[in-house]
């Protein structure tokens, strides 16, 4: 009879076990117990942020006469790509993605020409007024867009600026600059003086070692803005709706897809497939350079 | 049906312009140089070379269309009154001077239809405090989880950045849909636990939580990803010796972690508050049923011009608001010194 024993035993092992579990294997690792739980809280909020992503594939995939079954499949019955064919040719949104990219890349492009000059200037000159011009260029930051569209509205009414893409290229290119003089400023001020120093003694001009030395040393900074000011120019809604109005070939994309969603009668495929195809380019790029931009947030706006 | 005339015309409307503004840059930069390099020979005249053209820029887009502003915000411009105002609408074609009454207005009289300012700033307190608050505290409990040695990380930050990723005018239009009374998926969701369905786009109160829910889903992942790189700056060896003094997790949390943290999360703070306050596209997108109860004040003042078209009125409104938000800042920034650095 040694019942006892096993049972001591199996105890001991049981404790060990829970030992084993819930105390960390070595500092900086966590226990096998605290990790499932961490993997399960970020298993549960990732499902949260992608949840309406595989909803908006499974709609996407939907046949024109099943749009409205309240079922959960992420493969639909009867998949069919229709929606994407339909919105590819029969509707507008190839001209409409067209137009933003043209726009986008055209304002993106001089607000990035126009602040990385005038950051340079507020990084490595001092002048009378240049705390004053910061801040002036942080305030323009607390004005809701909406008070400023007022009056461009209206004094685009008044230069015959309305329906065209003139007014817009302009006023998303200069709204961009102060925050870009912001970033690109901070980024400057990390590179040291002395290599510029070392040029001008070697006989380069100011401008020149600006252009030869400071500028390729901050082509990672330039990057994160040129993209910054491109994703925010891409998803514009408000000031495109007012400028551009609602002459259906001009439309940005933003504007376009908004007109799948009717008052009353909504083509669901037809928005879901639209919106994939104008974010999955937009997302991948996001994804992949994410991490760069948020070193340029931090480096240049969120300098403690 | 890509019609290739008509992108010719948006080439060459966007390609004029950008080749006009350079040549406006050049002659510009040309005259600069003459004035300031050949006969001021001043010693700034490379960075005023350099500012110039922004200043004008900035010049142009905000301090005018601002100052325009405030003139219009005395007048009576609206779509029964549309007259350009000239000086205070003085020397318009017909007088349209009213002076502060829009002001006294914006406070006395109904800003939409029905709602006044008071219950409007009310509405946007508790949707900026609600909603900064989740994005504080879920950014902040997702980071830490992120920054713990684990596999998969890299796949758990790629879909839980997502929301920030997408494109917000697609998002929002497809949460929409999901809040459909019938075949949205919320209700389906809480259909399967017993709960719903509730209405909401028609029902205020739902209406308004429908908002708050959707833009804590967006906004989350901005707060996360700064916090994280906050997280990843702090180093380990603080936690190896909190450890070694007998500190427990919650202990180290609150004497290294968010002190450390604080230096990024005071300006995130600030700007995840004036991105909330001025979130327009989420009340305009989930809220389609005109709902009062769902509009805060920026929404409300684009209401107020584009839809009521009452220009002078909403032009009065624009600085009661651009008030409220300087009147923050000012005490935030003096409270946290979250600028602090920012000029040297």
């Amino acid at each position: 009879m040694s019942a006892p024993v096993p049972t001591a035993t199996s105890a001991a092992s049981k404790r060990s076990l829970l030992r084993r579990l819930t105390v960390a294997p070595a500092r900086g690792q966590d226990a096998p117990v605290k990790r499932a739980l961490i993997h399960l809280g970020l298993l549960f909020a990732s499902l949260i942020a992608v949840f309406p992503v595989i909803r908006v594939f499974g709609t996407a995939l939907r046949p024109g006469n099943n749009l409205l079954d309240p079922n959960f499949s992420i493969i639909p019955q009867g998949a069919t790509l229709d929606a994407f064919g339909q919105v590819v040719f029969e509707s507008g949104l190839a001209q409409w993605l067209f137009n933003s990219l043209v726009i986008t890349l055209g304002t993106a492009a001089v607000g990035l020409v126009m602040s990385a000059t005038s950051a340079y200037a507020f990084s490595r000159f001092k002048f009378r007024g240049r705390g004053l011009s910061l801040t002036f260029l942080f305030a323009t930051q607390l004005i809701p867009g909406i008070m400023l569209l007022v009056p461009i509205y209206l004094l685009a009414v008044q230069l015959d600026l309305v329906s065209t893409y003139r007014g817009l290229v302009i006023a998303y290119s200069v709204t961009s600059i102060p925050f870009s003089i912001w970033i690109l400023k901070g980024y400057y001020d990390t590179v040291p003086i002395d290599l510029e120093e070392a040029a001008l003694i070697d006989g380069c001009s100011q401008l020149q070692a600006f252009w030869k030395i400071l500028l390729p040393l901050s082509l990672p900074a330039l990057a994160i803005v040129f993209l910054f000011n491109f994703l925010a120019a891409w998803g514009e809604y408000f000031t495109a709706s007012v400028l551009i109005g609602s002459k259906e070939e001009l439309l940005t994309w933003t504007l376009g897809v908004a007109r799948f969603q009717g008052q009353f009668q909504t083509q669901w495929n037809e928005l879901s497939a639209a919106s994939i195809i104008v974010s999955l380019p937009v997302v991948i790029l996001f994804v992949y350079t994410s991490r760069y931009l948020v070193s340029g947030l931090t480096l240049g706006g969120v300098k403690g | 049906m890509f019609d290739w005339s008509q992108a010719g015309t948006a080439l060459s409307d966007v390609g004029v312009t950008l080749v006009v503004l350079v040549a406006a840059v050049a002659i510009l930069e040309g005259i600069l140089y003459v004035v300031f390099v050949r006969w001021r020979k001043a010693r700034l005249a490379l960075p005023i070379m350099l500012i110039t053209p922004a200043a004008i820029g900035l010049l142009a887009l905000y301090v005018y269309p601002l100052l325009w502003e405030l003139n219009v915000s005395f007048t009576k411009m609206n779509i029964r009154n549309f007259i350009f105002p000239g000086f205070l609408g003085l020397t318009a074609e017909r007088n349209i001077f009213v002076g502060l009454q829009n002001y006294i207005n914006v406070f006395t009289g109904p800003v939409l239809k029905q709602t006044g300012f008071f219950q409007l700033f009310a509405q946007t307190v508790i949707w900026t405090v609600t909603n900064v608050f989740f994005h504080v505290t879920l950014g902040i409990g997702l980071a830490l989880m992120l920054n713990r040695r684990l596999r998969g990380r890299t796949a758990y930050r790629a879909m839980l950045i997502l929301p920030w990723a997408i494109p917000a005018t697609a998002s929002l239009q497809i949460w929409r849909t999901e809040y459909n009374f019938e075949f949205g998926a919320v209700n389906q969701l809480l259909g399967l636990v017993g709960l719903g369905p509730y209405p909401w786009l028609s029902e205020p109160i739902w209406n308004f939580l429908a908002m708050i829910i959707t833009n804590v889903w967006l906004g989350v992942p901005f707060m996360m990803v700064i916090v994280l790189g906050g997280l990843q700056s702090i180093s380990h060896e603080y936690y190896e010796a909190a450890e070694i003094d007998g500190a427990g997790p919650v202990q180290s949390f609150r004497t290294i972690t968010l002190p450390l943290l604080r230096p990024v999360l005071i300006p995130a703070i600030l700007l995840g508050t004036f991105l909330t306050f001025n979130q327009i596209l989420v009340p305009f997108f989930i809220n389609q049923n005109e709902l009062e109860t769902s509009d805060i004040l920026v929404t409300a003042l684009f209401r107020a011009a584009f839809q009521y078209s009452r220009y002078g009125f909403a032009a009065a409104f624009a600085f009661v608001i651009f008030a409220i938000l300087l009147v923050f800042t000012v005490f935030y920034v003096r409270w946290t010194k979250a600028l602090k650095g920012a000029y040297e």
